[in-house]
């Protein structure tokens, strides 16, 4: 199965691959992987005229701590955030999610910049960036931008990314003591989309109180879904279990799932549901020290 | 060593009908070899249909089950979701490459040996995902190893002997030179 004809180009710098993007404006598509993309022009749901491979630009895979944030770079491999022991320790939610990404073999190709901006609802990361107020900076003719994760996405595989931008960078916030966070979605089987999937992010005062509470959910809408009510209804009370069980009813309230071949809209939404508790349950652990 | 540009087969000329052709040079198994492809092609098509080497089999073709398993820059990857001009410039390992002088690999030796195979279908892709958590990890437990072959499907014979073979292969790959050997 081959994908439809295309031109290519390798550009070796961002400026390169902005210019390409702005000459063939909206003919031409970001290749970075390629896992979500290829597969879609196989399959012929896309036939961009032009691909700009920005794999070969030198200095856009990284993951650093760097002022107040952590920084990783748009072509830094699935696998690379799960090797990464600065991840495992202080940004587990990354950890968590990349192991849960389809399989090994794809994620050593699948990028960090590609998941975030297929926009597939499905995707795992875009919930997570969510939940840890992510700013994802885009390079565009006019030099750089950064936008909020909470206005990055649009519609089912659009985002607020031109056609003639490129994403280039995720900054997340670092992270303070006593934050914890964690991810996890139910699958259908290994390796699959998210049937429900949750994202939470909760900093805890020296009483064991939240301050700061973030969530987002995978696969329950058309895009990913910041799930702000629920999140607002743990700041400033104690993380105990009514108050975990509230904010899980209130992400379900929030989730807009779909009936599709991964399940009906019911079960979706009742796993919402089942997976926030257990995320913000893990959340609150690892913010107590615990793992 | 210099590297040597090897003739590319008939099938070559026909992926330069209907498009505009780049030129890629792929190091496969040791090898150079440039080939002038459309930017459609597949690296699992170019091994296959360009280079011969069909040791790389095609299942799926959708990036589920990794048959088509070759290691890209010693990362294993499922060349059916990898451009061929991706690849250019890179080094290739298929499972052509993993004998070393007519001599089984240990993880072709344990494969044999455990019965980690039943059809064959899937056991090129299985044994470089194999092969490939084995560099990285020689002592891997059980979940470790069913966790690497996450991406590769076997419908045949299930997945035990083929756990079991990666374990004796990273054995092997631990064990001192059997006497005889060179010193």
């Amino acid at each position: 199965m081959f994908p439809p004809q295309f031109e290519y180009y390798a550009p070796n710098s961002v400026d390169e691959a902005v210019a390409l993007l702005s000459r063939f404006h909206g003919d031409a598509k970001v290749l970075a992987g390629g896992h979500s993309l290829i597969p879609l022009m196989k399959l012929r749901l896309a036939s961009p005229s032009v691909l700009v491979d920005i794999q070969r630009i030198p200095g856009l895979s990284y993951i650093r701590e760097e002022g107040n944030h952590l920084k990783i770079g748009a072509t830094t491999r699935t696998n690379d955030l799960l090797d990464s022991a600065l991840l495992r320790k202080s940004y587990p939610i990354l950890t968590d999610a990349a192991q849960e990404i389809a399989d090994p073999l794809v994620r050593n190709l699948g990028t960090v910049g590609g998941n975030l901006c297929h926009g597939d609802p499905g995707n795992d990361l875009p919930a997570c960036m969510l939940a840890l107020g992510a700013e994802m900076a885009l390079a565009g003719p006019e030099g750089h931008r950064t936008v909020p994760a909470s206005q990055f996405y649009k519609d089912t595989f659009v985002t607020v990314v031109e056609p003639n931008e490129m994403l280039v960078e995720v900054r997340i916030p670092k992270t303070s003591a006593r934050q914890g966070m964690a991810y996890h979605k139910i699958e259908k089987r290994v390796g699959d989309f998210a049937m429900a999937g949750v994202a939470a992010n909760l900093v805890l005062d020296e009483n064991g109180n939240v301050t700061s509470a973030g969530i987002g959910l995978t696969g329950l809408g058309p895009t990913a879904i910041h799930a702000t009510r629920a999140a607002a209804s743990l700041v400033g009370q104690p993380a105990d279990e009514a108050h975990l069980r509230r904010a899980a009813e209130l992400a379900q309230e929030e989730s807009q799932p779909s009936t599709d071949l991964r399940g009906p809209a019911a079960y979706k939404r009742a796993m919402a549901g089942v997976v926030a508790y257990r995320v913000l349950t893990r959340a609150i652990a690892r913010a107590k020290g615990g793992a | 060593m210099a590297a040597t540009a090897r003739p590319i087969s008939p099938a070559a000329s026909l992926m330069s009908v209907g498009g505009p052709v780049t030129k890629v040079q792929v190091t496969v198994n040791g090898q150079l070899y440039t080939a002038e492809v459309e930017p459609r092609t597949l690296l699992v098509f170019f091994l296959r249909e360009i280079l011969g080497l069909t040791g790389t089999h095609v299942g799926c073709d959708t990036s589920n089950c990794g048959v088509c398993t070759v290691h890209l820059d010693g990362r294993p990857v499922k060349s059916c979701t990898v451009l061929a001009v991706q690849a250019n410039g890179c080094q290739v390992k298929t499972v052509e490459g993993l004998e070393v002088g007519g001599k089984l690999s240990p993880v072709q030796q344990a494969f044999y040996e455990e019965h980690g195979l039943q059809c064959g279908f899937c056991t090129p892709g299985m044994m470089m995902t194999a092969t490939a958590l084995l560099e990285r990890n020689p002592n891997p437990s059980d979940g470790e190893i069913r966790d690497a072959i996450r991406g590769n499907l076997c419908r045949c014979t299930g997945y035990v002997n083929i756990v079991k073979a990666v374990k004796s292969a990273g054995k092997k790959m631990q064990a001192p030179p059997a006497s005889g050997g060179s010193p």
